[in-house]
């Protein structure tokens, strides 16, 4: 079973190996989030066998909401920063304490923390009532025990701590301090969703795994999710697009299209597998090393306004209410579409008023004013799409074997989904020269993508030969190794970790495909001698579906 | 949200699959720690910041430049028209006006490279300043452009490159060579017959510190720069002089080097050598790109800086202060040192041996300078490595005048096909290039 909630609407689906056996959708009460879910669930489910239910998937705003509505936590951070940049725009939390102490490039601790600056710090934060509060410190990634003997000290007297390192084994230190601020500050919101989803469970006798939906199109148990919410963020757009996935499987390059009411989703696949971002997301004035799916959205859709500025046509970026078919008092794109005969919903005498009153300003008849706007709609589309290509190919790349012979992604189709999706098919084929596919029941794509998405994982390995030290961040591991480990063994232990990490996300056995997506090795020397080998590995569980759909059913 | 104050742009390009051989200084290591830093700070996230992939230099490029033997591409490998396209890209971006300022992190490095390229120099096979600012003289036209190289060693590529052009001051701070590596840079190396005075060498005592480069650039630098007056201000930004470096032996810091940039004020800077890969150049190249973006450096620091011990001695502050004024009155009196040097001479020559270090070539070369009262003059290299190669090039400069032109072209025809192993003809004023 899987559901998403929208912001209008929560759509769930029961899918059986592959097979759509049902749809509800009811309207998302923003008040009571965990009762519109549970509503809706209740109405998928009535007269079926829950017994048979094997998992639950949720893609669920909760986390995002309390972010973007500012009702968060307040949380106590405690940045240990080294030499470097100067810190203080890492400022995020309700309390910044900024600690001495220093780990270099390699986990070299250079100089221990200081112990009475943190009792001090906690004394700060109890001051201000603060009962979260999160250890993040540079390179901690590489050496993870400042954050873990920290964390010993505090653990009693708050709740919970978010350690920098577990969070992403990706260097990168204002976003590990980012992403552990949110964590703690949305823990509390999402901590009593999860027990509000465990109590229903309970009382409805289903007993199956529960997993979230992250950002990424994966999924983790609702267990880890409530340990680390901040990966719920934003999974809207990854169930979105996993759900157009599912409705075209394959292995091309493509561009994925999500057009709405108000904005266009534009995303990728890159042989039939999604394109992430390369750190982290984005969310409000935060920039994160949270896995995500890359989504950019753009201020266009069926109900944008179009105004006339200078003798020129401008769709979007605001909506300024319905359609004027729909009784709205701007005329949009949905008005072109329907005087084209392309849509077919509201008053369409209306629609023809609003596309007259703009051929007007254009000096044109309504039949024209409608076509202007439906070909601009589409050269806004292909133009933004065109120039988000250009970025992607020239993402920085660091080998000459990269630079000569790296991937370019190069689309062979583009799948529409969303309301005008079938309207703006012809024109977009036109326009990109390439075949648009739109696909059937698409309306339940998002709820699809949340069902058939998998666990997903990631675990970045650094073994340093001449230290003598493995580490592994997303684990909390930090071990000695012989002098004798190689690039080899480094492989076999990455995806070996990869598989546990996988199933304590909530993996089951058969659907963690692992592969090692960078490897490399360097020699170290030092004087005139070789003193040892860099060994960084990342390795992830494939991301993909768990099922491919085999036709539409409905029951 | 951090915003740099100044838009950088950064060519980052570690080439971490290539280098000289394994255990060499030039190696896949050599700026794998400095993207360990760069990435941990979050540079890329800074407003203002923006990466460039480098581009690849094509064989005109370096034609415009070098004389290659036999010819570029059997000379270069892939990595040395990367090293020199990223130069290039970094220069471009700041020509387009895409960014305020721009750093080349690349390698390998290229200062050591000559006109004449028999082999490897210093790590150093083509000259990666000049091939970019020649290929952006010819796009976006002349420019008057200072070379500030702050490399520990001398550039005496960049040196013989621009030996008898006035249109680029070439300034080199570098540990004495009577102590290092290549053994060149004094200050009576002055410049060609067309540019005396425009060729400034500053030879620091070993275990020179912050205090002394940092003189040299207040008391000497800055005033040349105020009264040349660039279009363009280049740092070849080479690391060698910090503490830990192990091939020299100086005692400069991350953070002097920041501040040495931050004053110069450069509008490119580019990446030459530095081979302290792990305690310098992660904190160098980071203190360098803070201070381009115009953002507070004053918190990089090495691991183990310790500036009791970093402390210049006042013989060597004194030392310096004698070598400033010495080197500064040259410059103001270079007019005269021009007039009395070329009393009565029709051409100058220029003969000297060339060693090509990693490779193990001994060249020995002759150049001849005319002297034009209409141009920079016409000129030719003679020269003959150990390995039996003669060859014999004649060179147009960029401001050549007719005559000057002409007789290049005659030089080049009458040069009888198989005399030499190779003759070769550069013509800067039509941007074409021949050899037979
Ligand atoms: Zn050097
Ligand atoms: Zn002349």
């Amino acid at each position: 079973m899987g559901l998403d909630m929208g912001g209008t609407h929560v759509d769930a689906v029961i899918i059986d190996r592959g097979n759509i056996v049902d749809i509800a959708k009811t309207p998302a009460d923003r008040s009571d989030l965990f009762g519109s879910i549970w509503a809706t669930l209740d109405n998928l489910l009535s007269g079926k066998k829950v017994s048979r239910i094997e998992r639950i998937n949720l893609s669920t705003t909760v986390s995002t909401n309390a972010i973007i509505e500012g009702k968060t936590a307040p949380v106590g951070m405690i940045i240990e920063s080294g030499p470097g940049m100067d810190p203080s725009f890492m400022s995020c939390g309700s309390e910044n304490i900024f600690i001495t102490g220093y780990v270099d490039h390699r986990g070299r601790e250079i100089k221990p923390f200081d112990p009475v600056e943190i009792q001090e710090a906690a004394s700060r934060f109890k001051q201000q009532d603060i009962k979260t509060c999160a250890v993040v410190a540079k390179f901690s990634t590489r050496n993870p025990l400042h954050e873990i003997n920290i964390q010993k000290m505090l653990k009693d007297e708050f709740c919970p701590i978010t350690m920098g390192h577990t969070l992403s084994g990706k260097l990168n230190f204002p976003r590990r301090v980012f992403t552990s601020y949110l964590n703690c500050a949305v823990y509390h919101v999402f901590k009593a969703f999860c027990d509000s989803i465990r109590k229903a469970m309970q009382k409805e006798n289903i007993h199956v795994p529960v997993n979230v939906l992250k950002a990424d199109g994966g999924t983790i148990s609702l267990d880890v999710g409530q340990q680390y919410p901040v990966n719920t963020i934003l999974s809207g757009p990854a169930a979105s697009l996993m759900g157009a996935c599912a409705f075209n499987a394959g292995d091309k390059d493509a561009v994925f299209l999500d057009i709405g009411g108000t904005t266009t989703d534009i995303s990728f696949v890159a042989d039939g597998v999604p394109l992430f971002e390369p750190l982290g997301i984005n969310i409000g004035p935060y920039n994160t090393l949270v896995r995500a799916i890359y989504s950019v959205s753009i201020g266009l859709g069926g109900d944008s306004a179009i105004h006339i500025e200078n003798g020129e046509l401008k769709i979007g970026p605001q909506r300024e209410g319905f359609p004027m078919a729909l009784g709205g008092q701007v005329p949009t794109p949905s008005d072109a579409m329907i005087v084209l005969g392309l849509l077919d919903f509201g008053n369409k005498d209306r629609a023809i008023l609003a596309m007259k009153l703009l051929g007007e300003k254009l000096g044109m008849d309504a039949r024209a004013a409608s076509e202007v706007v439906y070909e601009k709609m589409a050269d806004i589309i292909k133009q933004k799409v065109d120039s988000l290509i250009k970025d992607i190919n020239s993402r920085p790349v660091y080998t000459v074997k990269e630079l000569l012979y790296g991937k370019r992604l190069k689309p062979e189709y583009v799948s529409i989904i969303g309301g005008p999706a079938r309207a703006m098919a012809p024109v977009l084929e036109k326009k990109f020269n390439l075949p648009c596919r739109v696909p059937e029941n698409y309306e339940a794509a998002n709820a699809v993508g949340a069902a058939l998405a998998k666990t997903t994982a990631e675990i970045t390995l650094l073994a340093d030969t001449a230290s003598g030290v493995l580490s592994v961040p997303e684990i909390g591991l930090y071990k000695r190794i012989d002098r004798n480990f190689t690039l080899d063994m480094a492989r076999q232990k990455a995806l070996e970790l990869l598989k546990q990490r996988a199933s304590i996300l909530g993996a089951e056995g058969s659907e963690t495909e692992s592969e090692i997506t960078e490897e490399s090795s360097f020699n170290m020397v030092r004087g005139f001698y070789t003193s040892g080998k860099n060994i960084r590995i990342k390795a992830q569980v494939k991301p993909g579906l768990l099922y491919e759909l085999r036709g539409v059913n409905y029951a | 949200m951090l915003r740099a104050k100044n838009r950088l742009g950064l060519v980052f390009f570690p080439a971490f699959d290539w280098a000289i051989s394994p255990t060499h200084p030039e190696r896949e290591e050599r700026l794998l720690y400095t993207q360990d830093q760069v990435f941990e700070e979050g540079i890329a996230d800074i407003e203002g910041i923006k990466f460039f992939n480098p581009g690849m230099a094509t064989e005109k490029d370096v034609q415009r430049v070098h004389f290659c033997v036999p010819d570029v591409m059997s000379r270069v490998t892939e990595s040395h028209l990367i090293s020199a396209g990223g130069a290039i890209k970094a220069a471009e971006a700041l020509m387009e006006k895409e960014v305020d300022k721009a750093f080349a992190i690349v390698r390998p490095p290229g200062h050591h490279a000559q006109r004449v390229v028999f082999g490897d120099r210093g790590f150093c096979i083509i000259n990666i300043e000049a091939v970019m600012l020649e290929n952006i003289r010819q796009r976006f036209g002349h420019r008057r452009i200072a070379i500030v190289d702050t490399d520990c060693h001398h550039g005496d590529g960049t040196q013989d490159i621009y030996w008898n052009d006035r249109d680029t001051l070439y300034i080199s701070f570098h540990q004495d060579g009577r102590t290092l590596y290549p053994g060149t840079g004094f200050l009576d190396e002055f410049g060609g017959p067309a540019a005396i005075g425009y060729n400034i060498n500053v030879p620091l005592p070993p275990e020179t510190g912050e205090e002394g480069f940092l003189y040299v650039l207040d008391n000497l630098v800055m005033p040349i720069l105020e009264e040349y007056k660039p279009d363009l201000v280049v740092n070849s930004a080479g690391q060698d002089n910090h503490y830990t470096d192990p091939i020299t032996n100086m005692n400069f810091t991350a953070h002097g080097y920041a501040k040495l940039n931050h004053r110069l004020n450069p509008d490119i800077a580019v990446l030459e050598g530095g081979y302290s890969i792990e305690g310098a150049l992660p904190y160098v190249n980071l203190g360098i790109i803070l201070a381009m973006a115009g953002l507070d450096y004053s918190h990089v620091r090495e691991p183990d800086y310790d500036p009791t011990k970093l402390k210049q001695s006042p013989r060597i502050t004194e030392y310096i202060k004698e070598l400033c004024e010495k080197i500064y009155e040259r410059w103001c009196r270079k007019e005269g040192i021009a007039r009395e040097t070329l009393k009565g001479k029709e051409y100058v020559l220029r003969p000297r041996n060339v060693y090509y270090d990693t490779d193990g070539i001994m060249e020995e070369q002759t150049q001849k300078f005319k002297v034009c009262p209409n141009c920079s003059g016409l000129n030719t290299i003679h020269s003959r490595s150990d390995w039996g190669y003669e060859i014999f090039a004649v060179s147009i400069p960029r401001d050549a005048c007719p005559a000057c032109i002409d007789e290049g072209y005659k030089i080049y025809k009458e040069t009888p096909e198989g005399k030499y192993f190779k003759t070769f003809l550069q013509d800067r004023v039509n941007d074409t290039y021949m050899s037979k």
